[in-house]
């Protein structure tokens, strides 16, 4: 598939040129690395804001800020993780990028609604950072805005509430348009069962985004109804009910996980079938535990509540639903170490960050376990323990895939390689300062150490000391790594089409993607990951 | 075999061991697998990579064995919580007040405590009851746990087993404060707290000022200290009469601490702040506090100064 006609994607010129090219540009690849440097920076603004807690947190007592200062700290870092980084993450950046490119399109079914989806995307995301500077003060209710508290904090929450408003309008519009593109634009012969994996989890994904994200939406807008007209829909003190706010606010914001998680998991199921040069492990088994998990996941949202005063058999039954929804988690990290298995492994950074993932996903789903158990629960319920569990599913689970999918796919997507070595150092100060940051908080929260807690008692001291020690580590890391990839645009290596020996239909374009990705559409015969015994793709 | 601090300890404790020993033996095996794998099929040794894709036969077992282990976490979890949600009749009845940001315990005959005092052996029911936002009521070594939420009727239980002292956390996000608002539960022989529970009852027949009263129902004591020790607002030891220096509309200003300035700063906290201290922490009382009632504080504020309110205030 020679593609000599059109230029890439990167040095094509339309109608605008320059910056305009990129800001009204539809093409479905610029708009996937829009959202890439938006969400870098976003990032590294609120890792900054991390690392600031982590320095208040070293010692008890009063370090560098004042508790004010600490909960506006957590609650922006949380509002900016959440909702402009983690819930977009993967799927605008990577789901942009390649979902048309994997399926065979030449852009998504609604090129100008994707555009328009970033510019709802990057209102949100700057009203969320000014509610910081306008107004009385930074928001103080943590990214959860449990009511009564939202409700009689004197800070700016209506500008972080509308802020997340915006921000889920852009995740429906996202999600509604990879519906559509993976029901109408598959190349000829691709059947759904064809289909790669990342797609896959995209459409499991896309169908939380479009049901579930309505529900927090109004939930917001009756909070701001409440603050602004004093209409009681949650506040006792207007004749509301405070637990129903936890109830409305958990339906969107438990499958809000899986819409992190779930692209996370296609992104390592495209990387382990490549680097061990061998078709996916039970390829079925992937797709219907997609679907399971993205089905199962409306159902458990109450296990956020069990302290929340929940009848028993509530309790009872968000516990039950708790675990059944772990199986397909379970079987999908056994398929992908049976990909492994017998394949002819290729260590690079991609496959070490997609092993890291798998470690990492395993700690967070035990420890998962432990909180929606019953029993347990108890202990661990709003503690460090919390902190830690949810640390290393996004982070240790989609971040380290977000970091897998990076590594994987930069050679497309720039059209540059870059350093291994530097790769693998960068790796390993992540992967020790991610557990050396976050492992602690799992002993001191069964020790009773709350969350969101500024000040702290001295038995505690000794885990958040390390656990410091471990954000500096883990900074440095991204920092190399960040500075590994600007190096590689400017002064790398020009990549080949198909540096990994990929099948799937990304590799068979060069690199970077020339503007409408295929000169003809391809026609699909067989399933995905064929890598054959002899006859390898192209080089 | 755990015998915990309170009689929930040990089904909790079990249901830890339990989820833990699974976790372990899978996190681990499954990781030394991959190691085994990257090594073992390293392509610098040249191998092949054999091309089969699936087996029926290991998604069933690996689906059926999973199931059936979540399936008895739950179960165990479940074991451990049922009796929590059982109290027994004969339990002594406590109603915890979470206020930002402190607990309070009111026994039989409204006598109010800020620790919690309790006999050993004995089991002890908590209503919670929230004055203001969404606390969480939290004693680590006892593994209770229940959120404190206004309008809602939330209980726990438990029977202490063991003579001692015990942290009680807040756990659920309650604002400035909320890593403030630790307070303790000491377990103590029937004896002693029969002992301690008269002279709650004396100490509390000793007449309060109504003043101190609301000062103490309206939760200003939890900000504003009377013993001039520094909170998050100014302290009300000698506070009435003297000259405060404020910062108003951006430029500061010294005023005396009269009646009409206690109103003001109770109506309308951020038209005047005191120096060194944060705007928009206060909120406006006037919703809350009737001008009678700013009245009667003031009166105790100044009786404090004067010296008849210091003795309350010790108590």
């Amino acid at each position: 598939m020679g593609n000599e006609t059109q230029p890439s994607y990167l040095e094509y010129q339309g109608r605008h040129k320059g910056l305009a090219g990129w800001l009204l540009s539809t093409d479905h690849k610029r708009i996937g690395l829009l959202y890439l440097y938006s969400i870098v920076v976003f990032f590294f603004v609120a890792a900054f804001l991390g690392l600031l807690m982590r320095i208040e947190l070293i010692a008890p007592g009063k370090t560098i800020m004042e508790p004010q200062t600490y909960n506006g700290l957590f609650t922006i870092h949380g509002i900016i993780m959440i909702f402009v980084i983690v819930i977009p993450g993967l799927a605008a950046v990577f789901g942009n990028f390649f979902l048309p490119i994997l399926i065979g399109a030449r852009d998504v079914a609604f090129p100008k609604l994707n555009l328009f989806s970033w510019y709802l995307y990057i209102t949100g995301a700057v009203l969320g950072v000014m509610s910081q500077f306008m107004g009385s003060g930074p928001p103080d209710t943590g990214w959860t805005f449990y009511v009564p508290y939202s409700v009689e904090s004197a800070t700016s929450v209506i500008w972080a509430l509308t802020a997340a408003f915006i921000l889920g309008f852009s995740s429906i519009l996202t999600g509604l348009n990879f519906i559509v593109t993976i029901h109408r634009m598959r190349a000829p012969g691709m059947k759904w069962f064809r289909m790669p994996l990342f797609p896959w989890a995209l459409y499991a994904t896309a169908w939380i985004q479009v049901l579930a994200t309505p529900i927090v939406g109004i939930t917001l807008l009756m909070v701001i109804a409440e603050r602004v007209l004093n209409i009681g829909f949650f506040d006792p003190a207007l004749g509301g009910d405070p637990v129903l706010f936890q109830h409305l606010f958990w339906i969107y914001s438990h499958p809000a996980v899986y819409i992190m998680i779930l692209p996370a998991m296609g992104v390592v199921t495209e990387i382990f079938p490549t680097f061990s040069q061998k078709p996916v492990f039970g390829y079925g088994a992937i797709v219907v535990s997609s679907l399971a998990i993205a089905f199962v996941g409306y159902f458990v949202w109450g296990h956020h509540m069990f302290t929340s005063g929940m009848s028993y058999y509530a309790r009872w039954f968000f516990s039950f639903l708790t675990f059944i929804v772990a199986v397909p988690s379970a079987i999908k990290v056994f398929n992908w170490i049976s990909t492994m298995y017998g394949g002819s492994i290729d260590l690079k950074p991609p496959l070490l960050y997609a092993i890291s993932f798998i470690f990492l996903f395993m700690i967070g789903g035990f420890t998962g376990l432990v909180l929606g158990s019953l029993a347990t629960n108890v202990q661990t319920h709003d503690t460090a323990f919390v902190v830690a569990h949810f640390h290393y599913i996004i982070f240790g689970g989609m971040g380290f895939a977000f970091f897998a999918g990076m590594h994987y796919w930069y050679p497309k997507m720039f059209g540059k390689m870059y350093n291994n070595r530097v790769a693998n150092i960068a790796w390993g100060f992540n992967f020790v300062g991610f557990n050396l940051l976050y492992f602690p908080h799992f002993i001191i929260g069964i020790q009773g150490m709350p969350r969101r807690s500024y000040d702290y008692l001295p038995q505690f001291h000794t885990g958040h000391f390390l656990s410091t020690i471990g954000a500096f580590i883990l900074i440095a890391g991204l920092l190399l790594m960040l500075y590994n990839f600007i190096r590689a645009g400017r002064r790398g290596e020009k990549a080949p089409a198909n540096p990994w020996h990929g099948v799937t239909l990304e590799w068979k374009i060069p690199s970077p993607p020339p503007h409408e990705n295929f000169d003809e559409i391809p026609e699909i015969t067989s399933r995905p990951y064929f890598f054959g015994s002899k006859e390898k793709t192209n080089q | 075999m755990f015998t915990g601090a309170s009689n929930l300890a040990e089904g909790v404790d079990k249901a830890f061991l339990f989820i833990f020993i699974i976790a372990f033996i899978f996190i681990i095996g499954i990781s030394a697998f991959m190691i085994w794998t990257v090594i073992h099929y390293s392509r610098k040794k040249g191998r092949e990579a054999k091309q089969f894709s699936g087996s029926m036969k290991m998604e069933v077992l690996w689906t059926v064995i999973p199931t059936i282990l979540v399936m008895l976490m739950f179960w165990i979890g479940w074991k451990g919580f049922a009796p929590m949600r059982k109290v027994p009749a004969d339990a002594m009845v406590v109603t915890a007040i979470g206020r930002m940001w402190e607990w309070e315990f009111v026994y039989s005959d409204s006598l109010r405590s800020k620790e919690l005092v309790l006999p050993i052996n004995k089991p002890v029911k908590l209503d919670l009851v929230a004055e203001d936002v969404n606390h969480s009521l939290f004693i680590p070594a006892f593994r209770v746990k229940e959120d404190v939420i206004p309008g809602y009727d939330n209980w726990l239980w438990f029977t202490p087993n063991y003579i001692g002292d015990y942290e009680i956390l807040c756990t659920e996000y309650c604002g400035l404060l909320h890593s403030a608002m630790v307070s303790k539960t000491r377990i103590v022989e029937q004896e002693e707290f029969d002992r301690w529970y008269e002279e709650l009852k004396v100490a509390s027949f000793m007449p309060e000022h109504e003043g101190l009263k609301l000062l103490r129902s309206t939760g200003c004591l939890a900000c504003h200290s009377l013993d001039g020790s520094k909170l998050v607002g100014p302290s009300f030891a000698g506070l009435y009469g003297s000259q405060r220096e404020v910062v108003s509309g951006g430029s500061a200003k010294s005023v005396t601490a009269d009646e009409a300035y206690i109103t003001r700063s109770i109506y309308d906290p951020n038209g005047e702040i005191v120096e060194g201290y944060a705007r928009n922490l206060m909120q406006s009382y006037s919703e809350l506090l009737t001008e009678e009632q700013v009245g009667i504080i003031t009166e105790y504020l100044r009786e404090l100064v004067e010296g008849d309110g210091q003795k309350e205030a010790d108590l």
